[in-house]
C-alpha cells in the first residue's frame, strides 16, 4: 500500500517537475525544477531497489550537472525573453508531435503488455546474489563483466574534461594559472623554507 | 501493485515531456539540453525498471553508462555554449549559422 502511494507521489512529482523545466519563464527556475525532477526520479529508482543508480543520480545530477547548468545559466548575461519568442507559436505542432509520439510508445507498450511479442526469458547471468545488497551485486557484475566498458567510461569522462577546459580557456588573460614549469622546477627546498630554532617565548624574526 | 508497466508509462510521460520540452524552447538552447537530461532521465528510468522487474542487473549498468555519457555531454555542450556566448553575446539557436548548415 505505501509503496503504491510512494510509486504515485513520485510519479506525479517526476511529470510535474519536467512540465515546470520545459514551460518556466526563468532558465534558473527550470534548472531547480530539474533537480526536483531528478530527486524524485531517484525516489522512483530506491522504490524497485536500485539504489546505488539513484544516489549515482543524486550525486552526478543534482551534485555536478545541475549546478554546471546554474553556473552557466547565471553567468552569462542572456535576455530570456527575447529566446521565448517562438513559445506559443511552436506550441501546437509540439503538443501534436509529443502527442503522436506519446501514442506510440503507449502503442507499443500496450502490445507488449498482451504478450504479442515473444521476447523470451532474461538469461540471469546478471542476476543478483541473494542477500547481497544492490551496491555490492552491482559492483561484481561492473568489474567482473563491463571491466573494460567501466574504464572506456572513465576514458570518456576524462576527455570531456579535457575537452571542456581546452574549449573554454582563454590564453593569456588572467596572470594566474599561467605556469613557469623551468621556474618551478629550479625552486630547490634551501631557497624556500628555513630551519630556526626559537627560544621559548621569544618570537621569530621573518 | 505497481508492475513495470507503471514505470514504462511514467518513462514514455517523461521522454514525450523531454521532446516537447525541445520543440516549446526553439530558441533557448540551454532550456534545449536540460530537455535533453529529461530524455535521459526517462532513459535511465526505464532501464532501471526493466533490470529490477526482470532480475537482471545489466540495466542498471547500461544506465550508469548513459549517466556517464550525459555528464560528458553536459560538460561539453556548455563549455561550447560558454565560448559561442564569448564571440557572439546570444545563444539564440537561430543566429548559429555560421557554417551555413
Amino acid at each position: 500500500m505505501i509503496q503504491t502511494i510512494a510509486f504515485y507521489l513520485f510519479a506525479a512529482l517526476v511529470v510535474l517537475s519536467a512540465v515546470c523545466v520545459i514551460t518556466a519563464r526563468n532558465p534558473v527556475h527550470s534548472v531547480l525544477w530539474l533537480i526536483m525532477a531528478f530527486f524524485n526520479g531517484a525516489g522512483l529508482m530506491v522504490l524497485v531497489g536500485a539504489e546505488f543508480i539513484a544516489m549515482l543520480l543524486v550525486i552526478v545530477y543534482v551534485g555536478a550537472v545541475a549546478v554546471l547548468f546554474l553556473f552557466v545559466v547565471m553567468m552569462l548575461d542572456i535576455d530570456f525573453a527575447e529566446l521565448r519568442a517562438g513559445f506559443v507559436k511552436n506550441f501546437p505542432l509540439g503538443l501534436l508531435i509529443a502527442l503522436v509520439l506519446l501514442a506510440e510508445l503507449v502503442l507499443g507498450i500496450g502490445a507488449w503488455r498482451m504478450g504479442g511479442l515473444d521476447l523470451g526469458t532474461p538469461a540471469g547471468t546478471a542476476a543478483p546474489a541473494l542477500g547481497a545488497s544492490n551496491t555490492a551485486a552491482l559492483g561484481a557484475v561492473l568489474y567482473r563483466d563491463y571491466l573494460f566498458l567501466f574504464e572506456a567510461a572513465g576514458l570518456i569522462l576524462l576527455v570531456a574534461m579535457v575537452g571542456a577546459i581546452v574549449l573554454t580557456h582563454r590564453e593569456g588573460r588572467a596572470p594566474r594559472g599561467q605556469q613557469n614549469i623551468s621556474r618551478q622546477n629550479a625552486r630547490r627546498p634551501q631557497d624556500a623554507t628555513a630551519m630556526r630554532q626559537p627560544k621559548v617565548g621569544e618570537g621569530i624574526e621573518l | 501493485m505497481i508492475g513495470v508497466e507503471h514505470y514504462i508509462f511514467v518513462g514514455a510521460i517523461l521522454f514525450v515531456l523531454g521532446v516537447l520540452g525541445i520543440f516549446l524552447n526553439r530558441k533557448n538552447i540551454i532550456v534545449i539540453l536540460m530537455a535533453i537530461e529529461l530524455i535521459l532521465l526517462a532513459v535511465n528510468l526505464n532501464l532501471v525498471a526493466f533490470s529490477a522487474f526482470l532480475g537482471d542487473l545489466t540495466g542498471q549498468i547500461f544506465a550508469m553508462f548513459v549517466l556517464t555519457v550525459a555528464a560528458g555531454e553536459a560538460a561539453i555542450g556548455l563549455a561550447i555554449l560558454v565560448i559561442y556566448f564569448r564571440g557572439r553575446g546570444t545563444i539564440a539557436v537561430d543566429s548559429v549559422d555560421r557554417l551555413k548548415g
